[in-house]
């Protein structure tokens, strides 16, 4: 497949805002779909027990928000309230359940309203351990093990060792293929636009596994053998991005503004390991250890160190960045009260950084571009801000 | 018995209390004690206490500057650090205090954490809160995870894991900052004492219910948990403090009498009302009077359960520490998920014999807020009462828009008559 045959696949999909790819594999499978908020949750289960698990990210700047505005009040980030309009306007009746993430209180609370308001659909709350102790070890492992046997009566197959071991052979492929992915475009940033990559992050929320990955690797082949025009941009990392996404013109704006993003953490919870997960005769064991061990680091995990932002400078360092744009959602807690303890780093460390927030649904594109493009130029010009 | 005698007597201990409290602090380095930064929700006093350390709890500091008028400086000083104007002003307020000399209410310094007890219950905020402190101040910093309740009930591996933390993680921890053995009987001692101030609180608490209500469940509410959802739980003086409010309360049933507003006894009762969500602490009094003005008696409260919610049956177990600690962690109003919290207020409505109830959503705190709007909507189904819906903020004068709040809920008052008089 082409460049433009596999963005334009990707671009259908991240507008599907009715998932007719869900609804189609679902009827090709006779299965059933579960869908998850941002961050992270461990895919492998759902995959084992027979299902599609289904990122949802909102409706970004593509849904009318008729009925969501009277759930949240002003000062609650976008998202929640784009997530209940399509599930009021039908658009999620393709999910079998609903797995709600322990990232912040907004996620927390909307699993509660989930379960008010879908008495008939599965809704969990994925609580993740935030301590580093061997207790927590155990609490992990147990949550995945009462998640999994959830799954596994709502999908009526049984995720036996094998079939986990399958599914967690299958996330390493994918997170392998996105690895590659991410050093390409660090590499050589006008090869992987952003905005292309965004799209093929975004298709992985939808597409199973081994057919995103497949794509990815389509995409790797393809963007290797293209030439493509090298522009003086500089290279920066952003980061806040990891929940509430921004519409698609603010990401083709940023990467349009003079800045070659070189690493991001939006659609996170794809590449939240660094590592591969084992295949072993304990595999729940192997995707806990995975979880506690061996992360990224973000907003939503705990820091007991105080050395939080550190992990932000050896991004920068590693992919040869020059700075850093803070993008948060507006009322972003998470984000937002992370960001001065990255800056805080990364002036320690003398590089640059510029902040703004956003919301799914921003019109301000024109604001935010000039902003990315007075930082881009100022470090050109001075090399720092 | 005289009333104004009756009245003193627990808001003279409480202060006494508190004053010993602050001196305490103050003494803290010269006296040789440690010193625990420790949040308010799930907190565990006993232990604390039982290591002889002291507790501070940086909301209070919060709410107290709230109250004193000093809040806002801070939050702008805050601001000007980097801290975004979008998120909870209680950190705000604590940042900002702190770059200032972090003065606490006597005007002397407070002294710094020997640790950061992160008790991370049923607020996200919890997490980031600390790990900025942990920025600031060169001591330990230790978690307690208390799991959330996702499907409104605690199961056995959160209760196991809550209570291994505390056995594995924090006595350790505790024993290595104070330099002291846990001393089990003492801490059996505290906890003993805290079940018997919970009784009390629950009979102060259930006191609402008759008519006319002795108390106010939530603007007066927010004096009687002061000693037990802080520095005192598990204290004689807090024990004391609880048993003069009893007392107290018992005098005003037995003489048909209302409770004790800034302007005097609320003797006539127009509307009972159940609230949801904190107060605004800036305009504390201001607020009140809107609500006393017209009648209005708050008979029980969300928020004044956010330290635990003793009224429907916890008692911290002397018996068996860790099990109880970690019950009583778990169980904290704001780690129950949303359907609990409906359930909850709506027992409050039918056994409180309310007109109808009030949210006040707070602009910082996520967790009491996200998903109100849904609440609201769920009670008035289920209720068939009228609700209300205002919106203010704890400590961020900015956004305590009086003449706001006064109409909309002079609205509200007048609903509530036209479904009187309509009944
Ligand atoms: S955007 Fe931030 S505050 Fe909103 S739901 Fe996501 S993580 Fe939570
Ligand atoms: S978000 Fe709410 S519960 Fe959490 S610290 Fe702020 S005011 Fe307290």
């Amino acid at each position: 497949m082409s460049i433009r045959a596999i963005v334009e696949r990707c671009e259908d999909l991240y507008h599907d805002l009715d998932l007719g790819y869900v609804r189609d594999w679902k009827a090709r499978h006779g299965a059933k779909a579960i869908g998850f908020m941002p961050v992270y949750v461990p895919r492998e289960l759902i995959h084992a027990a027979g299902m599609l698990p289904v990122g949802i990210m909102g409706g970004a700047d593509e849904v009318e928000i008729i009925r969501g505005d009277a759930y949240y009040q002003s000062y609650i980030c976008h998202i929640p309230r784009s997530t209940i309009e399509l599930g009021l306007a039908g658009k999620l009746a393709c999910l079998d359940g609903m797995l709600f993430p322990a990232i912040c209180d907004v996620i927390r609370n909307l699993s509660g309203m989930w379960q008010i308001m879908f008495p008939d659909r599965y809704v969990r709350y994925v609580d993740f351990p935030q301590s580093w102790v061997p207790a927590a070890y155990d609490f992990y492992r147990a949550e995945l093990r009462e998640m999994l046997h959830d799954l596994e009566r709502l999908s009526g197959i049984e995720a036996t060792t094998e079939r986990l071991n399958r599914s967690i052979a299958l996330y390493n492929d994918n997170r392998r293929a996105l690895t590659e992915l991410y050093d390409l475009r660090a590499e050589q940033p006008h090869r992987v636009p952003t905005s292309e990559l965004y799209l093929l992050l975004r298709a992985g929320n939808v597409l199973e596994v081994s057919e995103h990955t497949a794509l990815l690797q389509d995409y790797l082949g393809a963007a290797r053998g293209t030439e493509r025009p090298l522009r003086d941009n500089i290279r920066v990392v952003a980061s806040g991005l990891f929940c509430e996404q921004p519409p698609l013109s603010m990401v083709r704006a940023m990467e349009n503004s003079g800045c070659y993003i070189v690493d991001d953490d939006w659609v996170l919870g794809a590449r939240y390991q660094h590592s591969e997960t084992p295949q072993s005769h304990d595999p729940i064991r192997a995707i806990a250890d995975s979880y506690m061990q061996d992360t990224v680091q973000t907003a939503t995990r705990y820091v007991d160190d105080g050395h939080n932002g550190d992990y932000l400078v050896q991004q920068v360092r590693s992919r040869g960045a020059e700075g850093v744009i803070f993008a948060a959602a507006s009322f972003c807690d998470p984000a937002l009260l992370d960001r001065p303890m990255g800056a805080r780093a990364l002036t320690d460390a003398g590089i640059p950084y510029t902040a703004f927030t956003y919301s799914e649904n921003t019109g301000q594109i024109q604001v935010i571009k000039e902003q990315a493009g007075t930082f881009a130029d100022s470090i050109k010009l001075w090399g720092s801000v | 018995m005289n009333t104004e005698v009756q009245k003193e007597q627990s808001m003279v201990i409480q202060k006494k209390m508190l004053g010993e409290h602050y001196e305490k602090l103050a003494r803290a380095r010269k006296d040789g004690k440690k010193v625990v930064y420790t949040f308010v929700p799930g907190n565990l006093n006993e232990l604390i206490l039982a290591f002889d350390m002291l507790p501070v709890h940086p909301e209070v500091n919060a709410l107290q500057s709230g109250m004193r008028k000093l809040s806002g400086d801070y939050i702008q000083e805050a601001e000007k650090l980097g801290h975004s104007e979008d998120v909870c002003t209680y950190v705000k307020c604590d940042i900002g205090m702190l770059k200032k000399g972090n003065l606490g209410p006597t005007g002397e310094p407070l002294p710094e954490p020997d640790l950061l007890l992160l008790s991370y219950t049923g607020c996200f905020t919890f997490m980031k809160w600390f790990e900025l402190l942990k920025q600031e101040y060169n001591c330990p910093m230790v978690m307690l995870q208390v799991p959330y309740q996702g499907d409104g009930r605690i199961t056995p591996s959160m209760r196991e894991y809550t209570a291994r933390q505390l056995r594995e993680v924090l006595v350790p921890v505790l024993e290595q900052v104070s330099g002291k053995k846990l001393d089990e009987a003492r801490l059996a001692e505290l906890l003993a004492s805290s079940a018997r101030a919970e009784d009390d609180l629950v009979y102060v608490w259930e006191s609402g219910k008759h008519r006319p209500s002795p108390i106010d469940g939530y603007f007066g509410g927010v004096y009687y948990i002061g000693p037990i959802f802080t520095a005192f739980r598990g204290v004689p003086g807090c024990e004391a403090y609880y048993r003069a409010l009893r007392q107290e309360v018992d005098f005003r049933i037995a003489h048909g009498m209302g409770p004790t507003t800034p302007e005097g006894e609320l003797r006539q009762q127009k509307y009972r009302v159940v609230v949801e969500g904190p107060p605004n602490w800036t305009s504390f009094r201001e607020f009140w009077k809107i609500f006393y003005d017209e009648g209005v008696v708050m008979v029980a409260s969300t928020y004044t359960k956010v330290g635990g919610l003793y009224d429907k049956g916890f008692r911290h177990d002397p018996q068996d520490p860790f099990n109880t600690l970690a019950e009583y962690c778990l169980g904290c109003y704001t780690n129950r998920n949303l359907p609990a919290r409906v359930d909850l207020i709506e027992q409050y409505i039918r056994d409180y014999d309310a007109d109808g109830f009030l949210f006040n959503s707070i602009k910082s705190c996520n967790s009491f807020s996200a998903g109100q709007l849904m609440m609201l909507r769920e009670l008035e189904k289920r209720t068939g009462k009228a609700g209300a819906f205002i919106e203010s903020d704890l400590v961020d004068p900015r956004y305590f828009s009086a003449a706001n709040i006064k109409n909309r809920l002079e609205s509200y008052f007048q609903m509530l008559e036209a479904k009187r008089l309509a009944a």
